[in-house]
């Protein structure tokens, strides 16, 4: 048994089998969100998807996104940028949480 | 040569039958003129890429003759409706007979367009050592349209399909066009544009904006237009994603993208292909395929060819031609729909 297998995002339509009209709104909003130029280009929205996938840790995203940035003229250095990002800002937002250990450790008259 | 013989439009390897595809959607996949002879001079090149679905590379020997390139003029000078000579290869340029076809065809006043790769200007002939460093020049002499392979704006995916140090010389073969006026609206230099694996290619518009911007910033490059083209699951390719066994996964990709508006600027409407040893073919995907064109039970060839029952022939379709009408389409020109 596998959790994630990839021919399973094939069936993420399958999720409306109940609550259908929620998930026909999600994907119109989904695909008004991603799939084409906007004020940012599609490409550009590609690699933010790509750096949440990996920031969510989302397989199937992964996947789809992977594609999607190559198919939307990136290449693999542009895309590691935006893993990078991810990393990144994964890093500062626990790294920030140290302001609140230190408040801690002052209240404790340790600091 | 894996001639294709079984039956006149044969039906894909997983069951993707493109005839199907055209018919039930009521679409017309007729010829429309015999506007391009495309002639596959060679089979020799001095590079060996990935993608390719001719499998050329320095080790082939196969060339257009005299004799047949002589014909393929006549062929161009009996007809105003062939306007233009399209020469493919291998690099073309290292068929023995190459300036003299070029200068015939343009003597009869044809637009000739030469599939150009670049770094054979830089690296002449791999099996004679034969220099090729006049080939700028004459291109402009001869106002060829040179059209060529350029995977990237950046080493990375270049060099990853076309071999190591392709990325660098292809700049510096660039740099000389553009010395030759190639590239500035006089003479015509488009770049070729095909994905560096299995997936289908960006927006054609979207990446000549930044081919543009980045091979004139960075390296001091100027061209014309940039045409996206999908890659063929024939040959080289097709061995290269079985071998990682996403053959099927591809097929299927090119088969769901199907776009009805691509077949109406699909390119075997309005061409010919000839390969090396004067066989005709529907397209260059065709001849690498050995799907000879006919018309009524006779294969064509240069030596016996009726333009009339030419442009009356039933174009003959595989599961490769998905291939052309994936997405935007794809052809020798880039895309062929919006």
């Amino acid at each position: 048994m596998n959790y994630y297998d990839p021919e399973d995002l094939g069936r993420f339509p399958e999720v409306g089998k109940f609550a259908k009209d929620l998930m026909d709104r999600f994907f119109e909003y989904y695909d008004g969100a991603t799939g084409g130029d906007g004020a940012l280009t599609k490409r550009e929205k590609a690699l933010i998807a790509l750096a949440v996938a990996h920031a969510e840790k989302c397989p199937y995203c992964i996947d789809a996104f992977t594609t999607r940035c190559l198919e939307t003229g990136a290449d693999p250095e542009q895309m590691t940028e935006a893993v990078h990002v991810a990393a990144s800002m994964s890093a500062g937002v626990r790294l920030a949480h140290a302001v609140q250990m230190q408040n801690a450790l002052a209240k404790n008259g340790a600091m | 040569m894996n001639e294709r013989t079984e039956t006149e439009n044969p039906k894909g390897k997983n069951g993707l039958d493109f005839s199907r595809a055209v018919a039930r959607r009521g679409l017309c996949a007729e010829p429309v003129a015999i506007r391009t002879l495309q002639a596959n001079v060679t089979k020799l090149c001095n590079q060996a890429c990935t993608h390719c679905h001719v499998d050329a590379s320095p080790a082939r020997k196969e060339h257009m003759s005299l004799e047949c390139v002589n014909r393929c003029l006549a062929i161009l000078g009996e007809s105003d409706e062939v306007e233009n000579l399209d020469l493919t290869g291998g690099a073309p340029e290292l068929n023995p007979h190459f300036d003299y076809f070029v200068r015939e065809a343009r003597k009869l006043g044809k637009h000739v367009m030469v599939r150009h790769n670049l770094t054979v200007t830089l690296d002449g002939n791999p099996q004679t050592g034969e220099e090729k460093r006049y080939i700028p020049g004459f291109f402009a002499e001869n106002r060829v349209e040179v059209v060529s392979s350029l995977p990237y704006y950046s080493e990375y995916f270049t060099d990853r399909q076309r071999g190591k140090g392709v990325f660098e010389k292809s700049m510096e073969s660039l740099r000389m066009l553009n010395r030759e006026g190639y590239g500035a609206g006089e003479l015509e230099l488009n770049l070729v544009y095909n994905p560096a694996g299995a997936f289908l290619p960006p927006s054609q518009k979207d990446l000549e904006a930044d081919f543009k911007t980045r091979l004139e910033e960075d390296h001091g490059v100027r061209f014309d237009n940039l045409y996206v083209m999908t890659n063929m699951p024939i040959n080289r390719f097709e061995k290269e994603i079985r071998r990682k066994n996403i053959y099927d996964d591809y097929m299927e990709k090119l088969a769901n993208a199907f776009n009805p508006e691509a077949v109406d600027g699909l390119m075997c409407r309005n061409m010919l292909s000839v390969s090396h040893d004067g066989r005709i073919y529907d397209c260059d995907f065709n001849q690498m395929l050995g799907m000879r064109a006919r018309a009524g039970a006779e294969p064509l060839t240069v030596f016996n060819l009726d333009l009339d029952a030419a442009r009356k022939r039933k174009i003959r379709f595989g599961s490769h031609c998905f291939g052309c009408t994936a997405g935007a389409g794809s052809s020798c020109g880039g895309e062929t729909a919006s």
